[in-house]
């Protein structure tokens, strides 16, 4: 269960857009996170640094928010003890595979590409926020509201 | 470190890392780290919240106000040139990889962002890093595998790898 947090949503959105700009303004790069992860291994010299460095400080950031946002409410995840584990194991299988096929995730397609107005990542943003859509209603009220 | 003493190549690796801290400071105040929140979005029904729609519409807000205005320069900061994706055909394999990626991001309320976020929350976060990050880097690796052998040949003769770069 979660409350609607319009002013953190907003200032949060905010940074993630500035970050994504950033990167484009001084390496001339897309912030599009599967494709770093997804490149990292088969990358060599620069490009397989600015990839990393570009991951080292996602994970940074988001930690130093985890210990010094408590002013924001902000706090760090704890993993969902009941939630099974085969279904987070398909759900990783399926957004990496996903991603990698569909050249795109949240990030390079969802923030980077309708900000670049790619019609390609306009088609592949509404079609996985409607899968999505669909999946999360589906397996988390519908199938257990079932007679 | 001096920004004046720095090479080009230190200089670009710090621009780096900055635009990653603020990018991950940006998932973690916004709760996009949290897959209860994510999922609390996309499960329209009790009680819908709808934080993430402002998120990506404030992230493409002022990305799609900065990102025309970065893409009118002749190169970048610390770089020769732009590196933006230049493919432009809407094919299935677009679809249906973004089909896959909405289906398991509405199991889980993982999108890779967060997913590597997880690694700043641990080890109150290890239970779900151990079970989905492995699975993430296997799914990419063979989605990245298959995709580069099914273009390989159309990536020798043009001489560009058209995956390299994307988002």
């Amino acid at each position: 269960m979660s409350s609607f947090t319009p002013v953190s949503a907003l200032l949060g959105g905010l940074l993630i857009g500035g970050g994504a700009s950033w990167l484009l303004l001084s390496l001339g790069r897309i912030a599009g996170i599967s494709g770093m992860v997804g490149a990292l291994p088969f990358s060599r010299r620069l490009e397989f640094a600015w990839r990393a460095l570009f991951l080292l400080g996602l994970v940074t950031g988001a930690g130093l928010l985890y210990r010094y946002g408590n002013a924001f409410s902000v706090q760090a995840p704890l993993s969902r003890v009941d939630f099974p584990a085969w279904e987070l194991i398909v759900s990783g299988l399926l957004v990496g595979y996903g991603t990698a096929m569909g050249s795109g995730c949240t990030s390079g397609h969802g923030v980077c590409g309708l900000a670049r107005r790619s019609p390609r990542s306009l088609v592949a943003t509404v079609i996985f926020l409607l899968t999505g859509v669909v999946t999360a209603s589906v397996l988390r009220h519908w199938l257990e509201n079932w007679p | 470190m001096n920004a004046d003493e720095a090479s080009p190549l230190e200089r670009a690796l710090l621009a780096a890392f900055g635009a990653g801290l603020v990018f991950g400071a940006g998932l973690a105040l916004s709760a996009m780290t949290h897959p209860e929140k994510v999922l609390g979005f996309l499960d329209l029904s009790g009680h819908w919240d709808p934080s993430l729609l402002l998120v990506l519409g404030s992230a493409t807000g002022i990305a799609g106000i900065a990102f025309p205005l970065i893409l009118r320069r002749k190169a970048p900061l610390l770089m020769p040139g732009f590196e933006v994706p230049s493919a432009t055909r809407i094919d299935p394999r677009l679809a249906f990889g973004a089909l896959l990626f909405g289906l398991g991001w509405g199991i889980s309320g993982y999108c890779p962002g967060p997913a590597i976020a997880l690694l700043a929350a641990l080890p109150g976060s290890g239970r779900e890093a151990l079970l989905f990050l492995p699975a993430l880097l296997i799914g990419s690796w063979i989605g990245r595998w298959s995709a580069l052998a099914s273009v390989s040949k159309w990536s020798l003769e043009t001489g560009g790898l058209p995956l390299a770069n994307l988002g």
